[in-house]
């Protein structure tokens, strides 16, 4: 049995075959087909079971608003669950297969929730497992898990790319129906730059699932044909496949760009879906509308599906759902549907009209005043018990019913700014507000207007309105001749009586019994509705279901439709992928790198890497024989204690600060003074915020009476140039000062050991003696023979240290020269690991004690806050519960033990106090093992800790489960004079 | 002069050139940068000097290309500087001297890596790196842009001519980005 329910026209190419399968068993279709039409076509209407009652399901729609035929596609990595059958566009070797069932589609053993209906009603979940409570995690939520949910994932990693972009335009058309295209094309030809976008892969919109005329032709003709001169037209950009999903600020939009859904996997080096932010200067949302249907009793059966796709399965794709066919309708738009299958030979056997009155249809049952109260069929729709007008009732047997109860037009977009939308009486339908987004209008359904004239009347009108607003001439060309039929509707949101489930949302598995249930237990405001039932949750958010869900509601409470609104409309329009949110971010590249200078060197010693924000530091670098980094980090703190080190300290920031009044700036931003520091000098400056916290600290150099260049953390480098730079252009913008970054520009290496500047003599070609360039000295120099640097003579390490820069092109150069020049010493270089180690034995505050929530008394740093002058955070530095005593102060640690171990984190216990609160006497900032004293030391906040100096306490961490005695000692473990770094 | 080997910012002797389909990219190791800044109140000053060495100042948004020296705005009363390599390594200390006390200047070299990137028509290829309008952006555009995290500087030389400044030490992934999206065109 191939295609046995192909019918005649289509604009399907059936020259070609495309074989693809579900559930394992093949089939074949045609280019042009979805796989909800190629499945039909076969035959097939059984294509998913239900989210909660397992019910059989088959399509409902021949688009994006489907609930029901929701299956898995591909296999292995590929495979994506929850894909909506009509609108997966079908290709040769497609693999399809249904989902939440067990063991078969035909035969799902779950389907035993529909016989326990009755206590799966809304809110069940929240009602029946409460008790025991430890019971939710463990027992309750995984059962309902596995019995409940759609697809499964393949839990292997998405194969494909996905890529991001940028578009521009002067109008975005979004949808390119006969109201979009015909947008398109006033704009196109005015030379506008203009965007058309459709979610489907064959533009035209209803044009292609209807027969009437457009200008005299077939509409699908006059779409094609419209598109292929916008085609033509450079100034236009034809995006099939492409969703808008959301409105954001500023006329921006996010649009999704199905770049190769509908091939079996991407091209090489082609992504699968590109996520573009179109930049609109104006917008046009031109939608669309959806068709809703009637609920009555077992109204979900496969073979049950909306009025309007019934006819476009026929008039696009070829395709008759059955072959006995009835129609339910409220509505004359239901009508076409029995007209154009009649005209396409297929058995039409009634039309059932709620509506009483009016011309009959010729040649065709017409049932006028008559509803559809209930169906059979087990596995797909047999029949529908019809109560006539007089109320007798009549078994009408059928395989497919098209029900149409009207048409909502998709407002979505126009509602992502919370434009509420406003009730059409004359459609039974909620229309765009009054209030959507800056420069997006809407026209054709989406605004309402239902008929084809009136789609292109809007779109031809919207569009000159854009271009006026622009500044654009452009003319109104002759609009084509097209029906204009005015809506005759009759609201009807369900049919009364009958005993059983009358579906409203069929994702959600949500009854008009449920609406009630929420009523009776008070859940009446849309919002608590939806949240009490899931009404409009799931991926297709409630767009079949919703207005009736709200209808019923209204009706319950007495309030109007109008009044009891809608829920709120939220990007995305239609689901979109993960992957083509997160684009190339992902893996390795989450986000880019930076290299230091010696990264190549380092990377050619073996060195160990750490990520430092965006770098990548040297951590340290193992020496054949070394098992452990701690025995390649003890020997780079020995060495360079012993004799000299180095270290690449490129990543800290620099700053370039110029101007007449770069001291004064400094002044301002730093808690200590710049102005007085004389040229060729530098000085540790601390900075802090304006609520008194430190912010960051550094040295900051004179190189000219008028020219400082900072250094920062390499944490705060960007912060806090834009924190100087706030400080610059928003509050001192009197202030002659010029900053910018120089962090790249140089690459720069400490030089940290008693040995230091005997290895630089070898480098530096101007006198570095201590005479020529002492402690804190700062200075342009050359090295090597000419090239220009920078020395400054500081110390992180507490050894005699300097720092020396030179262009970052010959850092690596540099490097080299410096760890040849430094073989004689037995120099090593090491990274942050060992520079760790030696800034906690000198007592040097870093990230853990830089945390935001201590202020320079804390550090022990309170003396550096001067009171001569203002700057930023003295002030708040000085608040009564900022300065009183016994408050943290930076301690050293140490075991009473040697051989105990510290960890970071630990708090402060008075020995022989309870662990509670009430003892807590601070905490350790940091630990490291120092090779130099053999034993680990620590760092650390303590209460009042400059007066307990010497005493003892414990290091008490519930985490390791550790309980230490350590003894308070001073922050300096290793010479507390300064005598070797003056040396 | 030093006996020290440069390297380029992506860590080889000599600069890399890729073409990718139509896509040229071609690093650019000649070129010397540096910063210019008006001192508060000498941008008249600062014109008037750099007048004198034929140094362009170029209206925001825009490049002006000169011999030896280009320049493109970056900030109120602000540019950036290039001139050949080869004879301007020292560049900050020329302008500098020429300049004098109008101005507030700060070699940038070494601080970015440059990219030339060429094609007949480079929209495709930076419609999915930019959000910059480059299509409609004339020739002579100069502006600051993010290409995926990386802050870069975006210089329309010609119709199919852009040039790319990114900061150096992330020339690796920048030319990582540039490279897989040039592919993914073909």
């Amino acid at each position: 049995m191939s295609q046995s329910h192909r019918i005649a026209g289509g604009q399907i190419d059936r020259g070609v075959a495309l074989r693809f399968s579900f559930d394992g068993k093949s089939y074949t279709g045609h280019p042009g087909d979805t796989l909800a039409s190629a499945l039909l076509a076969n035959g097939v209407r059984l294509m998913g079971r239900s989210f909660k009652y397992h019910r059989p399901r088959g399509p409902i729609s021949a688009g994006s608003e489907e609930p029901n035929a929701l299956v898995e596609l591909r296999s292995g990595a590929r495979q994506e669950p929850n894909t909506r059958a009509t609108v997966a566009e079908l290709f040769d070797g497609l693999e399809a297969r249904s989902q939440n069932r067990w063991p078969s589609l035909a035969f799902d053993a779950l389907a035993i929730n529909d016989r326990l209906n009755s206590f799966f009603t809304a809110g069940f979940y929240y009602k029946t497992f409460m008790w025991p409570a430890a019971f939710w995690e463990k027992v309750y939520e995984p059962i309902i898990r596995r019995a409940a949910g759609l697809g499964s994932l393949s839990r292997l990693e998405d194969p494909d790319e996905y890529d991001k972009g940028f578009l521009h335009c002067d109008l975005l058309v979004i949808g390119a129906g006969p109201a979009g295209l015909m947008a398109a094309l006033t704009a196109g030809r005015a030379g506008a730059r203009v965007i058309l976008a459709d979610e489907d892969f064959r533009m035209g919109g209803r044009l292609n699932a209807e027969t009437g005329e457009v200008g005299g032709r077939p509409g699908a003709d006059w779409a094609a044909d419209v598109v292929a001169e916008l085609a033509g037209l450079p100034n236009v950009r034809l995006m099939a496949r492409t969703t808008v999903a959301g409105a954001f600020d500023h006329g921006i939009f996010g649009a999704v760009e199905r770049v190769s859904d509908h091939l079996p996997a991407p091209l090489p080096g082609k992504p699968r879906q590109t996520l573009w932010r179109i930049y609109a200067r104006r917008s046009l949302l031109a939608g669309g509308a959806t068709e809703r249907p009637i609920a009555f009793e077992n109204n979900d059966r496969p073979g049950v599906m909306l009025a309007g796709a019934l006819r476009a399965y026929a008039n696009r794709w070829g395709v008759a759902a059955g072959d006995r066919v009835v129609v339910f309708t409220n509505n004359e738009d239901g009508l076409r549907t029995a007209t154009d299958l009649q005209a396409k030979g297929v058995s039409v056997v009634a039309v059932v009209d709620s509506r009483r009155g009016g011309p009959l249809l010729p040649g065709l049952r017409h049932l006028q005043g008559a509803e559809v109260v209930d169906s059979a069929g087990r596995l797909g729709l047999s029949s529908v018990t019809v109560r006539m007008a007089d109320g007798r009732t009549e078994v009408i047997p059928c395989t497919a019913l098209g029900v149409s109860g009207g048409w909502n037009p998709n407002v979505n977009i126009h509602s992502h700014h919370r434009s509420r939308p406003v009730w059409a009486e004359g459609i039974a339908a909620f229309a765009p507000g009054a209030d959507g987004p800056a420069g997006l209008a809407v026209a054709g359904a989406a605004a309402g207007r239902l008929s084809t004239h009136g789609a292109l009347l809007g779109g031809q009108a919207e569009a000159l309105a854009a271009l006026g607003d622009l500044g654009i001439p452009a003319t109104a060309g002759d609009l084509p001749k097209a029906e204009d039929a005015p809506v005759s509707i009759t609201p009807k949101w369900y049919v009364q009586g009958g005993k059983g489930r009358a579906w409203i949302d069929q994702q959600n598995d949500v009854t008009v019994k449920d609406v009630k249930l929420a009523h009776q237990e008070n859940f009446t405001s849309v919002e608590h509705l939806k949240r009490y039932t899931t009404l409009g949750m799931a991926t297709d958010q409630g767009k079949t279901g919703n207005v009736i869900g709200l209808a019923v509601m209204a009706e319950l409470t007495g309030k109007p439709i109008p009044e009891t609104g809608t829920t709120i409309y939220r990007p995305p329009y239609t689901p979109v992928a993960m992957g083509a949110l997160a684009g190339r971010s992902r893996g390795k590249e989450f986000k880019p790198f930076r290299l230091t200078p010696s990264h190549k060197w380092a990377a050619e010693q073996g060195a160990v890497f750490v990520e430092v924000g965006m770098w990548l530091r040297t951590q340290w670098l193992p020496r054949a024989g070394e098992t452990t980094w701690r025995q390649s980090v003890d020997r780079e703190v020995l060495a360079t204690r012993k004799s000299v080190g180095i270290c690449d300290v490129t990543t800290l920031g620099k700053i370039d600060i110029q101007g007449t009044d770069a001291g004064t700036f400094l002044d301002r931003v730093y808690a200590n003074t710049f102005s007085t520091l004389a040229v060729g000098k530098c000085r540790y400056g601390l900075m802090l915020r304006e609520d008194g916290m430190v912010f960051d600290d550094g040295t900051t150099a004179r190189l000219a009476p008028e020219e400082y260049v900072m250094t920062t953390t390499t944490a705060n480098a960007v912060t806090v140039f834009r924190h100087l730079e706030f400080c610059r252009q928003c509050l001192w913008p009197d202030l002659d000062v010029q900053l910018i970054s120089t962090t790249e520009a140089w690459a720069q290496f400490s030089v940290a050991g008693p040995n230091a500047r005997r290895l630089l003599e070898k480098v530096v070609d101007q006198d570095i003696s201590d005479a020529a360039f002492p402690y804190m000295g700062a200075g342009n120099i050359t090295v090597c023979g000419g090239l220009r640097g920078r020395l400054f003579r500081i110390s992180f390490s507490g050894e005699l240290a300097y720092e020396i820069a030179v262009p970052t092109r010959y850092g690596d150069a540099l490097i080299r020269k410096l760890v040849e020049a430094g073989e004689e010493f037995g120099a090593v270089v090491y990274g942050t690991e060992a520079l760790g180690v030696m800034r906690v034995e000198k007592g040097h505050v870093a990230g853990n004690e830089l945390n935001g929530q201590s202020s320079a008394l804390n550090m022990g740093l309170g003396k550096m806050v001067s009171k001569k002058k203002d700057s930023i955070g003295m002030p708040l530095s000085q608040r009564e519960g900022m300065v009183a005593e016994g408050g943290y102060r930076l301690v050293g640690v140490k075991p009473v033990n040697p051989a105990d171990a510290l960890s970071a984190g630990s708090h402060f216990l008075p020995e022989g106090a309870a662990p509670v609160l009430a003892n807590d006497g601070g905490w350790l900032t940091s630990m490291v093992w120092s090779p130099h004293l053999g034993h680990c030391i620590a760092l650390g906040y303590l209460k009042g800790g400059d007066q307990k100096i010497g005493t003892r306490m414990r290091a008490v961490n519930f985490m390791n489960k550790t309980d230490v005695a350590v003894e308070i000692v001073s922050p300096h473990f290793i010479d507390p004079e300064g005598e070797r770094l003056r040396g | 002069m030093a006996n020290l080997k440069p390297l380029t910012a992506l860590g080889h002797d000599a600069p890399e050139v890729l073409s990718i389909g139509a896509v040229r990219i071609s690093e650019r190791f000649d070129v010397a940068l540096a910063s210019v800044a008006a001192r508060r109140g000498k941008a008249g000053d600062l014109a008037s000097a750099a007048q004198g060495i034929g140094l362009p100042l170029p209206a925001p948004a825009t490049h002006q290309a000169g011999d030896p020296w280009s320049a493109f705005w970056v900030a109120p009363e602000m540019w950036f500087v290039e001139a050949p390599f080869a004879s301007h390594e020292d560049i900050a200390a020329r302008l500098k001297a020429a300049l004098g006390d109008t101005t507030s200047v700060t070699e940038q070299t070494d601080a970015w890596v440059r990219f030339d990137i060429a094609a007949p028509d480079l929209a495709p290829l930076f419609e999915r790196l930019s959000n910059l309008d480059l299509a409609r952006a004339p020739v002579g555009f100069a502006s600051r842009t993010v290409i995926e995290h990386v802050g870069t500087y975006l210089v329309k030389r010609a119709a199919g001519e852009v040039v790319l400044y990114g900061p150096r030490s992330s020339a690796a992934s920048l030319l990582h980005v540039l490279e897989v999206t040039a592919k993914s065109l073909l």
